[in-house]
């Protein structure tokens, strides 16, 4: 076991994946030379050669679209894409022919590759670089789409996303990438992609979230805590497939939830999960289902961006809200 | 532009093939228009869903296959069947899809053809990936993927092509310059006087052909095709050819072109000229016509039974094929769906 960051347990994921299937590369923006913007794929270029880590021209759409041929050819490509914001020219990819193919083909063809894209606000950085479109990728018919809150799981889901048959697109919550370290196992784990993880048990109250928001929902579950309220914090790590069957389980206990997420409102992921609550949790529910979003705004600049980012302080009023009622 | 077969039949220099070859290709030709007027007519008696023809651009279509080795790579489109076909692609798959059938889209494992792009222009940077795989564990094979001169507007062109050169794939980009993005003509498509010559931006070469001859799409299309297995590296091919009939069987091509420029392209039709020349050369007769047609015809019904033949798919297996295994929202999803149908 090592200490790791977030950052350092993807790329020593991505170290281990290379270091096992020759067939995996990397593709994308400045991921050789410079390590990529964040530095995830730092090193590998020295250590698995230009071949594999490929320094790809400014051009999303192909390296989504060129790694899709390189998937169905028989490779297992894990492109990069550098901000959320910047996903939407391959987005016609994904949506067009990554998602579709199994299906086109029935079976017939697959293109087994993850997408990584890093997302989510909270660093003061310019337009398009804070986004959190998750949801538009859940979306999409035939890929699964996973966003990782600690560095063990970071690692374990990404190598489970390089080993999975089908596409992934993984979410990396930029705000969470070295703000907090733990112990990483070495070599090659996986976690499952689908199941929830339960980050802390209760009883009187479900929190639901995922990604960079834990940070925020851990501190308002402290607070209730020691307020006295028993809070129960499910982390969905993985969007679809969505563990609906974890979060039915922790409101017919609770009889209670909140949904927090840091994408807009409107049609957010918190809408799937609060229709799943209202369709199999009705009897148990002794409060409405409140979701603590982002706005439905373009994302703002540094100076207005707390007013947009849920904090402890909205998710602590909505979960009182819910108490009372 | 290259052209070594007039539209009268005459040869310029010597045949890149021999009469046997010749015979065989002008067989699959024939083959090709009796595939594509069988289309029209079922789509018409309202048995197939929307057909995209491709009569007038069967040797552009031929000849690249011709060109191929049996396990490259064709990423193509809905207007080229022909192509497909000959590169293994069964006749009643083909009609499937058409029909409206998933498995349409299901070659044989040994078929080394992608199911027909319906978008325009987003199947490019798959050659170029599969090309690049097939790069990497240096198998000898090499992709080709063919488009419209619409698709050259698409940003995905520009992707393709460029990545293609930079790292020297071996892909072949054959745009059959039809004339037509349905109403647009190529000359509001682009600017540029050929389509061949935009390859100059992309640091590969461009070679643009008659593509009504067989000769000259075969030798063209073989050449960059040796580049690419060499590591020479892409090549862009324009094909010039004509869309004799409609864009699809939901267009009316008479709101934007006149019935001379048919008549002039009728003219520069690509089987008659290779007729001509087969016939100068003792090597067609009309006994010989009849009977590759009768063949034709026979192969194609044959198709459009095993297509038509084919029950549709079961209650719920639309999910079945979104996931190697089924997750369970879709598990859920299923049992909704077949539940709803009883």
């Amino acid at each position: 076991m090592t200490v790791l960051t977030m950052a350092r347990a993807l790329n020593d994921a991505l170290d281990v994946a290379m270091g096992k299937d020759s067939t995996v590369m990397l593709l994308g923006e400045d991921v050789g030379r410079t390590g990529g913007v964040f530095r995830i794929t730092d090193g590998l270029l020295e250590k698995h050669g230009a071949e594999r880590v490929v320094d790809t021209p400014v051009a999303e759409s192909a390296i989504v679209g060129v790694g899709f041929g390189l998937a169905v050819g028989g490779m297992r490509p894990v492109t990069e894409l550098q901000f959320m914001g910047f996903s939407y020219p391959a987005f016609d990819q994904v949506i067009s022919h990554v998602g579709r193919i199994r299906n086109r083909s029935q079976h017939r063809f697959s293109a087994p590759m993850v997408i990584r894209i890093p997302y989510g606000g909270g660093i003061g950085a310019a337009e398009h670089h804070s986004e959190s479109a998750e949801a538009i990728y859940a979306h999409t018919p035939g890929i699964k789409v996973v966003v990782p809150s600690t560095p063990y799981d970071a690692k374990g889901l990404l190598l489970a996303a390089i080993a999975d048959p089908d596409p992934v697109v993984f979410c990396e919550p930029i705000r969470l990438y070295r703000s907090v370290k733990e112990e990483v196992p070495e070599g090659w784990y996986e976690v499952p992609i689908g199941p929830a993880r339960l980050e802390r048990a209760g009883r009187d109250l479900t929190l639901v979230t995922w990604g960079a928001m834990i940070t925020e929902v851990r501190a308002a579950a402290d607070t209730l805590e020691s307020d006295g309220v028993s809070v129960e914090v499910v982390d969905l790590r993985s969007l679809v497939p969505f563990d609906a069957d974890s979060v039915v389980r922790s409101v017919d206990k609770t009889g209670r939830v909140v949904i927090v997420h840091e994408a807009p409102r409107t049609v957010g992921f918190g809408a799937e999960v609060a229709a799943t609550v209202a369709e199999r949790c009705l009897y148990s529910l002794r409060a409405p289902v409140r979701r603590v979003t982002g706005w439905d705004s373009v994302f703002p600049l540094k100076r207005s961006e707390s007013q947009y980012l849920p904090g402890t302080e909205r998710i602590l009023a909505a979960a009182r809200q819910t108490l009372e009622s | 532009m290259r052209q070594r077969l007039t539209p009268s039949g005459g040869l310029e220099g010597s045949p890149p093939f021999d009469l046997q070859l010749t015979r065989r290709l002008y067989r699959a030709m024939v083959f090709a228009r009796t595939y594509d007027r069988k289309g029209m007519a079922l789509q018409r008696q309202g048995r197939l869903a929307t057909y995209a023809p491709f009569e007038g651009q069967e040797a552009a279509q031929i000849g690249a296959a011709a060109a191929l080795e049996p396990n490259d790579w064709v990423v193509a489109t809905y207007r080229d069947a022909a192509l497909m076909w000959a590169q293994g692609y069964p006749w009643e798959l083909l009609f499937a899809g058409r029909t409206g059938d998933e498995r349409g889209g299901s070659p044989p494992e040994h078929v080394p053809v992608m199911p027909p792009s319906i978008t325009v222009g987003g199947h490019m940077v798959h050659a170029v990936g599969l090309a690049w795989a097939e790069k990497l564990a240096e198998s000898g094979r090499i992709a080709l993927t063919s488009f419209g001169d619409g698709a050259t507007s698409e940003g995905d062109f520009h992707e393709a092509m460029n990545f293609a050169a930079v790292y020297d794939i071996g892909c072949v980009f054959l745009c059959q310059n039809n004339g037509y993005a349905i109403s647009l003509p190529r000359d509001r498509q682009t600017r540029s006087e050929t389509i061949a010559e935009k390859a100059i931006g992309y640091g590969m070469p461009g070679v643009q052909v008659d593509g009504n001859d067989l000769f000259s799409v075969y030798e063209t299309v073989r050449e960059a095709a040796d580049r690419a297995r060499t590591g020479g590296g892409p090549t862009l091919v324009e094909a010039v050819t004509y869309r004799l009939g409609p864009h699809t069987t939901s267009d009316d091509p008479t709101r934007y072109r006149q019935d001379a420029e048919n008549a002039e392209w009728l003219r520069r039709d690509p089987l008659e000229r290779l007729r001509i020349y087969l016939s100068e050369r003792d090597a067609w007769d009309e006994e010989w016509q009849a009977a590759i047609e009768s063949e034709a015809t026979s192969e194609i019904e044959r198709a459009v039974e095993l297509a038509e033949g084919m029950p549709p798919l079961g209650p719920g297996e639309i999910l079945d094929s979104m996931f190697d295994n089924l997750p369970p929202h879709l598990e859920r999803q299923r049992a909704e769906l077949v539940e709803s149908l009883r």
